[in-house]
């Protein structure tokens, strides 16, 4: 019908001479040499914390900065960067949250609502 | 007391005070139906947190089976993000003008950095990033259907931005709101960037529906052929899904595969109109009664056969990336090197 217009290119991406094809004889990797993860954070603009924005593998600190920047703050996501090798990362055991958190919960004292002050002094 | 150690989250490891003076038979079944009900209450637990909508994070006990669906679909949708930049980059050196270069350039490398965070969720699960991309060129796991699609003329790259990217978007707007933790937030973050996605793709195909006869036919053409893949992308009929059902309760989806393509399929049928251009579906037609649009039979058959293997670009799409991984072993390793001999030089 109207197709004769259209100009194709059946080709694709990779012609199939040059595509290969086969499964890689060898493994492709070699035990433990896959780039380290590191971590992420992110100043979104000054005067603002760094947060943690994601994670990602890298050779070294400077390509985890350079790879960082490209992923992290393409759309002016950030003014400062942070890096640091996941596995120097120590975090609490979700099931010892109880113990760790819980305390804290019956201490209502420690928020300045608890304090029932006469109106001409509320303002504190 | 009871303590937990969790070295293995399928099967938790127990120590009772008590257990002690329990000799042989009686101890066995003691451990057996402790155990059993130790189990029980977790999974009563876990089942409690998703319905009060607290999210689940890495550490957190979790079924076995929900973090192995878990880790399937982020994957899957990693490998997809990462596939799914060939259909596009075939058409970076061909766009009509500097500007489409430079947005479809940007659009490329948006796609990368969306597999890169689903790749960092993913690997939360206990997965390596090595491992993932191994099944992935061994063909052991899956990507998205849709990228096994060539992109014919430079209509396809429209078409890929509003309906490809339509239909993913009404999944991910859905998932940014799943159960685990580290999916949502890398949802949340693709949202972000997708929707730029979608509207240059419309863009692009509004500006082809306005200019020449040629134009317009290619325009029409890219809608064809990429209209059925793309409500396929929503997956099997509910009836048919495997996963779906136990992936509800868990929260890892919200909307089934019928929910969703029915509402992209009222989403588009009402921008269509926009471009002037028809879906190539006779039995498109609103029903005030159920105040959705009909739509014909989806060619199953087809579906199934792409899943196989046998879509048009399969081997392309998976030699493209082999040949890529391949091609860049050498410097992975040189970097790596570099790194070392770096570190041992500064005495680290």
């Amino acid at each position: 019908m109207n197709t004769i217009l259209i100009r194709k290119f059946f080709y694709g991406d990779i012609p199939d001479e040059t595509g290969g094809g086969e499964l890689p004889q060898t493994p492709s990797k070699e035990a433990g040499k896959e780039w380290p993860l590191w971590e992420v954070l992110i100043r979104s603009k000054q005067g603002l914390d760094h947060k943690h924005a994601g994670s990602l593998h890298a050779a070294d600190a400077k390509m985890a900065i350079e790879n960082a920047r490209d992923v992290y703050t393409r759309r002016m996501e950030g003014v400062s960067i942070w890096v640091v090798e996941s596995k120097y990362i120590h975090a609490t055991n979700p099931d010892e949250s109880g113990e760790l958190f819980e305390p804290a919960e019956d201490k209502i004292y420690r928020h300045p609502t608890f304090y029932e002050l006469p109106d001409e002094v509320n303002k504190m | 007391m009871v303590y937990l150690l969790w070295k293995d989250l399928t099967a938790c490891e127990w120590i009772t005070g008590s257990q002690r003076v329990l000799t042989g038979v009686s101890f066995l079944t003691f451990d057996i139906n402790y155990r059993n009900m130790v189990f029980q209450d977790f999974e009563n637990k876990f089942q409690d947190k998703i319905d009060n909508e607290i999210k689940i994070e890495p550490k957190d006990w979790m079924p076995e089976s929900y973090r192995k669906t878990n880790l399937r679909q982020i994957s899957q949708h990693a490998h997809s993000e990462v596939v799914g930049m060939l259909p596009e980059g075939n058409w970076i050196g061909r766009a009509p003008s500097l500007k489409r270069k430079a947005i479809l350039l940007a659009k490329v490398q948006d796609e990368a950095g969306h597999g890169l965070y689903l790749y960092s969720a993913a690997e939360t699960l206990g997965m390596s990033r090595e491992e993932m991309t191994d099944d992935l060129h061994s063909g052991k796991a899956k990507y998205s259907s849709i990228f096994n699609y060539p992109t014919l003329t430079w209509a396809d790259i429209g078409a890929i931005g509003w309906l490809v990217d339509g239909a993913a978007i009404m999944n991910q707007v859905m998932l940014t709101r799943t159960s685990y933790g580290p999916y949502a937030r890398a949802m949340v973050r693709i949202c972000k960037e997708e929707s730029f996605h979608q509207r240059q793709g419309f863009e692009s195909l509004l500006v082809l529906s306005k200019g020449t006869k040629e134009q317009r036919t290619m325009c029409q053409d890219a809608i064809n052929r990429w209209w059925w893949p793309a409500l396929m992308m929503f997956g099997p009929q509910d009836s048919e899904s495997q996963h779906s059902e136990q992936s509800m309760k868990w929260k890892i989806k919200r909307k089934s595969n019928d929910e969703l393509r029915q509402n992209f399929i009222d989403m588009i049928a009402e921008q269509i109109k926009t471009l002037g251009m028809k879906l190539p579906d006779p039995d498109l037609k609103w029903n005030e009664e159920r105040k959705h649009y009909d739509f014909g039979e989806i060619n199953w058959d087809a579906f199934w056969q792409v899943v196989k293997g046998n879509g048009p670009c399969n081997k392309q799409r998976l030699d493209a990336r082999r040949k890529a991984h391949e091609e860049g072993q050498w410097i992975r390793e040189a970097a790596m090197a570099y790194a070392e001999k770096k570190m041992k030089q500064n005495n680290y």
